[in-house]
C-alpha cells in the first residue's frame, strides 16, 4: 500500500508486514527483508519509509507488559502509543518524563528518534528513560539492551533512527506527578536578546519552557514565551482526570492549495501574537492543551495542500547561537516563506543519550514549511550553510532533504555507529544520508 | 459511557479472546474498572500477553485464561458451563477468520471449515450462554458478525453466509429473550484494520481502526443496543445495499 509520513511529501508503494506479536516477529523479519520499520508516519520526512520495499508496521504491538507501581518502571511493547500510557498513568500519578509535541507517536519510535519535549534542561531526552530494551535483529538474534548489557548496542539504538534492529519492548522509567495541571506563565518578546534572557532565567525555577516566534518578523523577532511546572494538586474547580473524548475536529479534505500561504500568513501571526499577548502572566493548564496543542485537531498536515510541508528543525550551540539564530530568521523573514508553527527553545548541558542524538546545548529553531519546490529548497540551502558555520545540525526525524555530507560532518559518531546496523534494515533515510 | 456504580459492570467473558477486536474491547472495559476476566481462545501464549496487558491497566482484575476447543459441540456445553459457575455480566463472543473466497469456491472442506469457525461454532457458543444466562435473567450477550452477513455477495459468500446464519441466530434469541433481564446484542463491525484483513489493507482498502471499532462496541453493549453497526455509516451502506434491486446489484463489483 502507499505510505506517507507526515509531512505528505511522498506516497510511494510498501509491501506491508504487520508485527502484532513479539513472538513472532523472528520469522517475519527473515522472511520479509531488507525493511524498516514504521508505527504512527509521525516523523516528517523519510526516516519511517523504504520506498517500493518492505515497510514492518509496528501498532500491532501495543502491549502493556508489566508495572512497578513501586519504582515507576513501565514495561511495554514497541508500538504502544505515548497517548495510551499518559492516559493510563497519570490519573495514577506517573507521567512519561520526557515527550514531544505529540503523544500520538510510539514509543519504539520515540526511542529511535530519541525525541525530546519542552523541559530537555531538566530531564534531557526521552531514550535518558529508557532503562531497557529487547532489539530483534534480523538475523534471528534478540537482544537484552541496556547500560549495563551490550551497553554500546543500547547507545546506537537510542537515536538510531530505526536501523540497529527492531525494537520488541522498552522498560521506561516514569515520573511522579501530584496532578495532570500545570502553572504557565506566558510573557510576549519583541527581540532575541529578550528570548535569550527569558530563556536563561527561567532554567532554573522552570520545568518547561517553549517559545512561539513569529517568523515573518525578521531581525527584531517577536515572540510569545511560555513556562510552565508542574502543580501538585489539581485546581479546586476542575477534575483531575483527563478526558478520553476526541475533540472532534478533523482537517476533513486536503485542500487543492496551501491553506498557509503570502495571504494568510503575516495577518494570522499578527493576530496569534496580539491574542497571545492579552494572556501574559500566570495561569493554569491541563496537560495535554499545554504539551500537545495540536492534537485535538486530526490530520492537521493536511492543511499545507496536495504537495505537503517540510519541518526544518534546527540546533546551533551556544557561543554562536546569538548570531545564527538572528541570520536564519532574516534569511526566512526575506523569503517570506514558512509558517504560523515556528518554534524556537534552548536545549540544556546534558549528555547526550543515544550515539546519533540531535540535541546539543544551544538554541534550536523548528519552522514549517509549505513545500514550494525549488524556492523552499533553495531556502533551506542558505539555512543549512548557517548551521554549518555555526557548528550545528538538523533533526533526522524532521528531515527530508539535508545534504548527506552535511549529516556526516554534523554527526560525529556516525562511523562508530555504522557498526549497530542491521544489515537487514535500510530506509529511504539510510539510503539517502548513509549510503545504503 | 459508563455504567452507574449499581450495575456496574465486574465480570467480562470473551470466546476468542485474542483477536484484536476483542482485545481492545477488553482493555477498555478493564480501564472502566472491571474486576474479573475470563479469556478463551486457541493460543495460550498470546493469551498470556493479553492478560498482562489488563493487569497493567487494572491491577485489581483477576484474569483466567484458558486454551479453548471450539468446534466440539460437547466440548463448548462443558467449557461454557465450567465458565457459568460464576454469573457473567458481559459475554463477548469474537472468534472467527475471513477466508479466501476463492479457495473456498475450489474446496468444499475449505467452505465447510470456514463455515464452522465463522457460523457454527460461535451459535453453540451463543446457546450455551444463552441457556446459561436467560437463567440467571442478567448479562449481555454479545456476538461479532458482520456487515458481510448483510446480503450475499461474490467476493466474499461462503464467509458472508456463515455470518448470515449468526444474524438470523440473535435475531431468534433476541425474540426469545425479549423483555427478560439479559439482553443480545449483535456487532457487525465493517472491514477493519486487524491482522485478519491484512491483504486488504496491502490493497488499498480503506479499513477503520481497531480502536475506534472496540470503543463503539463498548459504548453499544453499555447501552443495550440490540444492532451495533460500526463504523456507523455501515448501517446506512448496508440498508442499501439490501435494498438495490437484483438487475442493479448483479452489476456490482463487490
Amino acid at each position: 500500500m502507499n505510505l506517507s509520513s507526515w509531512g505528505r511529501l511522498s506516497r510511494q508503494p510498501h509491501t506491508c508486514i504487520a508485527l502484532n506479536d513479539r513472538k513472532g516477529v523472528a520469522d517475519q523479519l527473515e522472511q520479509f527483508r531488507p525493511g524498516i520499520c514504521y508505527g504512527m508516519g509521525r516523523s516528517y520526512g523519510d526516516v519511517c519509509l523504504n520506498s517500493e520495499g518492505i515497510s514492518w508496521q509496528t501498532r500491532g504491538l501495543d502491549r502493556l507488559i508489566e508495572f512497578d507501581a513501586d519504582t515507576g518502571v513501565l514495561v511495554c511493547e514497541s508500538g504502544a502509543l505515548l497517548k495510551e500510557i499518559q492516559d493510563l498513568m497519570v490519573p495514577r500519578g506517573w507521567m512519561l518524563p520526557v515527550t514531544p509535541g505529540t503523544q500520538l507517536i510510539t514509543v519504539g519510535g520515540a526511542i529511535a528518534n530519541d525525541v525530546h519535549g519542552k523541559n530537555h534542561h531538566v530531564h534531557g531526552t526521552f531514550g535518558e528513560h529508557v532503562q531497557e530494551l529487547i532489539l530483534q535483529r534480523t538475523d534471528g538474534k534478540l537482544l537484552r539492551c541496556s547500560s549495563a548489557e551490550n551497553a554500546d548496542m543500547f547507545r546506537a539504538t537510542i537515536a538510531g533512527l530505526g536501523l540497529t534492529g527492531v525494537i520488541l519492548q522498552a522498560s521506561l522509567k516514569l515520573r511522579r506527578v501530584g496532578s495532570a495541571w500545570l502553572d504557565t506563565d506566558t510573557q510576549a518578546y519583541q527581540s532575541l536578546p529578550e528570548f535569550f534572557e527569558l530563556s536563561q532565567a527561567s532554567e532554573a525555577d522552570w520545568e518547561h519552557t517553549v517559545s512561539w516566534i513569529d517568523c515573518l518578523s525578521g531581525d527584531t523577532p517577536r515572540g510569545i514565551f511560555l513556562r510552565a511546572n508542574h502543580r501538585e494538586q489539581a485546581p479546586p474547580d476542575q477534575k483531575s482526570q483527563p478526558s478520553r473524548k476526541k475533540s472532534g475536529l478533523v482537517m476533513p479534505l486536503v485542500p487543492p492549495v496551501s491553506l498557509v500561504n503570502r495571504l494568510s500568513l503575516r495577518p494570522f501571526n499578527a493576530a496569534y501574537y496580539a491574542l497571545n499577548k492579552r494572556k501574559e502572566g500566570a495561569g493554569i493548564a491541563h496537560y495535554q492543551p499545554f504539551f500537545y496543542p495540536l492534537d485535538a485537531i486530526g490530520h492537521w498536515n493536511r492543511m499545507y495542500g496536495p504537495r505537503g510541508f517540510y519541518q526544518y528543525q534546527c540546533v546551533v550551540p551556544e557561543n554562536s547561537m546569538h548570531a545564527a539564530i538572528g541570520e536564519m530568521l532574516t534569511a526566512i523573514g526575506r523569503s517570506g516563506q514558512g509558517s504560523f508553527l515556528a518554534v524556537l527553545k534552548t536545549f540544556g548541558k546534558r549528555p547526550a543519550a543515544g550515539l546519533l542524538s540531535f540535541p546539543m546545548p544551544g538554541a534550536t529553531l523548528a519552522l514549517d514549511f509549505p513545500n514550494q519546490g525549488q524556492k523552499t529548497l533553495s531556502l533551506f540551502s542558505r539555512l543549512d550553510d548557517i548551521v554549518s558555520q555555526a557548528g550545528g545540525r538538523l533533526y533526522a526525524a524532521k528531515d527530508a532533504r539535508m545534504p548527506a555530507v552535511k549529516f556526516q560532518r554534523a554527526y560525529p559518531a556516525l562511523s562508530e555507529f555504522t557498526n549497530y546496523r542491521d544489515p537487514g534494515i535500510s530506509s529511504d533515510m539510510s539510503r539517502r544520508l548513509m549510503g545504503s | 459511557m459508563s455504567r452507574t456504580s449499581a450495575n456496574k459492570v465486574q465480570r467480562i467473558v470473551i470466546v476468542g479472546a485474542t483477536s484484536a477486536i476483542a482485545e481492545r474491547c477488553a482493555r477498555r472495559w478493564a480501564e472502566q474498572g472491571a474486576t474479573h476476566f475470563y479469556l478463551l481462545a486457541r493460543n495460550q501464549e498470546k493469551l498470556s500477553a493479553i492478560a498482562a496487558d489488563l493487569k497493567v491497566r487494572q491491577p485489581q482484575a483477576e484474569i483466567v485464561t484458558a486454551a479453548g476447543e471450539f468446534v466440539d459441540p460437547a466440548a463448548i456445553q462443558s467449557q461454557v458451563t465450567e465458565i457459568m459457575t460464576q454469573a457473567a455480566d458481559i459475554v463477548l463472543i469474537a472468534h472467527g477468520n475471513l477466508p479466501d473466497q476463492q479457495q473456498c469456491q475450489d474446496s468444499l472442506s475449505e467452505t465447510a471449515e470456514a463455515i464452522q469457525i465463522n457460523g457454527i461454532s460461535p451459535v453453540l457458543f451463543a446457546e450455551a450462554f444463552a441457556n446459561s444466562m436467560s437463567q440467571a435473567n442478567r448479562g449481555t450477550l454479545a456476538v461479532i458478525g458482520s456487515v458481510a452477513g448483510d446480503r450475499g455477495r461474490k467476493s466474499n459468500y461462503v464467509y458472508g453466509a456463515a455470518k448470515g446464519l449468526v444474524t438470523r441466530y440473535v435475531q431468534g434469541l433476541q425474540h426469545r429473550t425479549a423483555g427478560s433481564g439479559f439482553q443480545v446484542v449483535l456487532v457487525k463491525p465493517g472491514p477493519t484494520d486487524t491482522p485478519m484483513t491484512a491483504h486488504l489493507k496491502q490493497s488499498g482498502a480503506a479499513l477503520a481502526s481497531v480502536e475506534d471499532v472496540a470503543d463503539d462496541i463498548v459504548k453499544g453493549i453499555a447501552k443495550g443496543k440490540p444492532v451495533i453497526y460500526t463504523p456507523s455509516k455501515w448501517a446506512l451502506i448496508m440498508m442499501i445495499i439490501r435494498h438495490l434491486p437484483r438487475f442493479i446489484f448483479n452489476r456490482m463489483d463487490i
